[in-house]
């Protein structure tokens, strides 16, 4: 318990370091870019190829589970775009970044940690945890929402043209269903959601990167720890914004 | 210059340093040497504030650098250089950029401007076109003479170096010696190396500091170190039968 809330406690200092003195804001703009290019960027791939997957997979099973001919043919569209939107494409999609952008933060600052280069900027009275972690929040919190508006679209499409193709269900029904009774709200909550995602998926990995300590063996477990905290971290806010937000 | 006085580090039950007192000189090369595990690159990390030491205090001409506040700490750092054991040189980060980055932070000079001071710097110590070098591409040497290039790129008052010539050969350790020579006479910083090459310390050593057991064993220069008496001392200088060898000669 003690080492629970030591935890806890470290993570909100380090957090109140972050924010505090923060370094010359030009020396920020190309950090941010540059994590903008890592952590956005790169990740357009993976994400598109699993909401293709994941629109295409609820289409079907959808589909395929409605067989009362009192349920209109329009509900696959209906579901696929409600499951997309409210929860797919936020928390898979951030579960999915927290392996892949969560593992890279974690390694690279540990790396960086025993292999001194964390000394070395507070050496050189650089605030190490703001020039660190601040240009990873910031460029997580404004490129996970594309990403996840790009899953919303991708696994929508996805489900359309797998649907028809596989003639689950014809794409006038599909396009009926997706447009009935649409409210903006749902990427609205989608995108709130995300933002307190972005936080904890740059932020957790960050902190066990950062007190890692040791040598590559020690750089692996804070790699794990921080994709497997963070995982955590997003299925409980999850679970919080939706009861905020949505009741 | 440097005051250390009383300090003392313990990390849970296991004392680390005991009631440390040095006086580091401007313009001199002051060693801090003493077997592995004695508590040396402990006092160096507290002395460059990456350790808080439980008593004691850390003066930087005169001033607590322990009661500083966040202003004073982020100006006395700007007068610090250091060379880390491994370089510490930023992996993502090419040779010129690695040792323009303080300048990057600290000054308003223009890119040419800063680029001018980068090669100055470089060809000092010897890399001159190295410049889009990534520290990967570096050899052992090459990678400590660029973070001495980093760490003296600011014209530093106090130049912290820890184990300069660990993982290098009898010939690029004299290369490095030579420039911590040079740069601590040239720019008269106070020089602080902490190292068990006693090499090193007879070749460039002004003031030597022994520690064993978390304390100062013994204070003096490379001449009287080799007729100390200290038997702490004698059994780290002269451990090899070589070096014993050259003790008794000493002696007749």
């Amino acid at each position: 318990m003690t080492g629970i809330l030591g935890n806890f406690g470290r993570y909100f200092l380090l957090m109140r370091r972050v924010f505090s003195r923060a370094e010359k804001k030009k020396v920020y703009g190309p950090l941010i870019t540059d994590e903008m290019i890592k952590i956005g960027v790169q990740s357009v791939g993976i994400v598109a190829l699993l909401s293709f997957f994941m629109g295409a997979v609820v289409t079907l099973q959808t589909a395929a589970n409605i067989e009362s001919g009192w349920i209109p043919k329009w509900t696959v569209g209906y579901t696929t775009r409600q499951t997309m939107i409210y929860e797919f494409s936020s928390t898979i999609v951030a579960l999915v970044l927290a392996g892949k952008v969560g593992s890279n933060i974690a390694s690279e600052i540990g790396t960086m940690r025993i292999s001194e280069q964390i000394d070395a900027l507070d050496i050189m009275g650089v605030n190490s945890a703001s020039y660190l972690i601040l240009p990873k929040l910031i460029a997580s919190t404004v490129m996970f929402p594309f990403l996840v508006l790009m899953a919303m679209s991708v696994g929508i499409c996805s489900g359309a043209i797998v649907g028809t193709m596989t003639k689950a269900v014809s794409l006038n029904d599909f396009v009926y269903g997706i447009q009935y009774d649409f409210d903006s709200y749902g990427i609205v909550y989608s995108l709130i959601k995300t933002i307190f995602f972005a936080f904890i998926l740059s932020t957790i990995p960050a902190y066990h990167g950062y007190y890692a300590s040791g040598g590559a063996l020690e750089v692996g477990k804070s790699s794990t720890k921080g994709v497997v905290y963070s995982m955590v971290a997003v299925m409980v806010a999850n679970y919080l914004l939706t009861q905020i937000l949505l009741l | 210059m440097i005051q250390v006085q009383n300090i003392s580090k313990s990390f849970k039950e296991t004392r680390v340093l005991t009631d440390i007192s040095i006086d580091f000189h401007p313009g001199k090369i002051n060693f801090i040497i003493g077997r592995s595990g004695q508590g040396k690159s402990v006092l160096l990390k507290c002395m460059v504030g990456l350790l808080e030491p439980d008593a004691g205090s850390i003066l930087y001409d005169g001033v607590d650098f322990l009661n500083m506040d966040e202003d004073q700490h982020k100006a006395i750092r700007q007068e610090v250089g250091m060379l880390f054991q491994g370089a510490a040189l930023f992996d993502s980060m090419t040779v010129e950029e690695n040792v323009m980055f303080p300048l990057t932070m600290y000054s308003n000079l223009t890119y040419s401007e800063k680029l001018q001071k980068v090669n100055e710097c470089l060809e000092r110590v010897n890399l001159v076109g190295k410049n889009n070098l990534y520290p990967a591409e570096l050899s052992g040497g090459m990678k400590k003479r660029t973070g001495i290039a980093r760490a003296i790129i600011m014209n530093p008052k106090f130049l912290f170096v820890d184990e300069p010539n660990s993982g290098l050969d009898p010939e690029t350790s004299i290369v490095i010696d030579n420039l911590i020579r040079n740069i601590t006479y040239d720019l008269g910083s106070t020089t602080i190396v902490v190292s068990h090459d006693m090499n090193s310390v007879m070749e460039i050593g002004d003031s030597i500091n022994f520690i064993s057991g978390g304390r100062v064993e013994w204070q003096g220069d490379k001449h009287a170190l080799l007729k100390a008496e200290n038997e702490a001392l004698n059994n780290f200088v002269f451990a090899s039968e070589f070096m014993q060898e050259i003790k008794e000669n000493l002696r007749r």
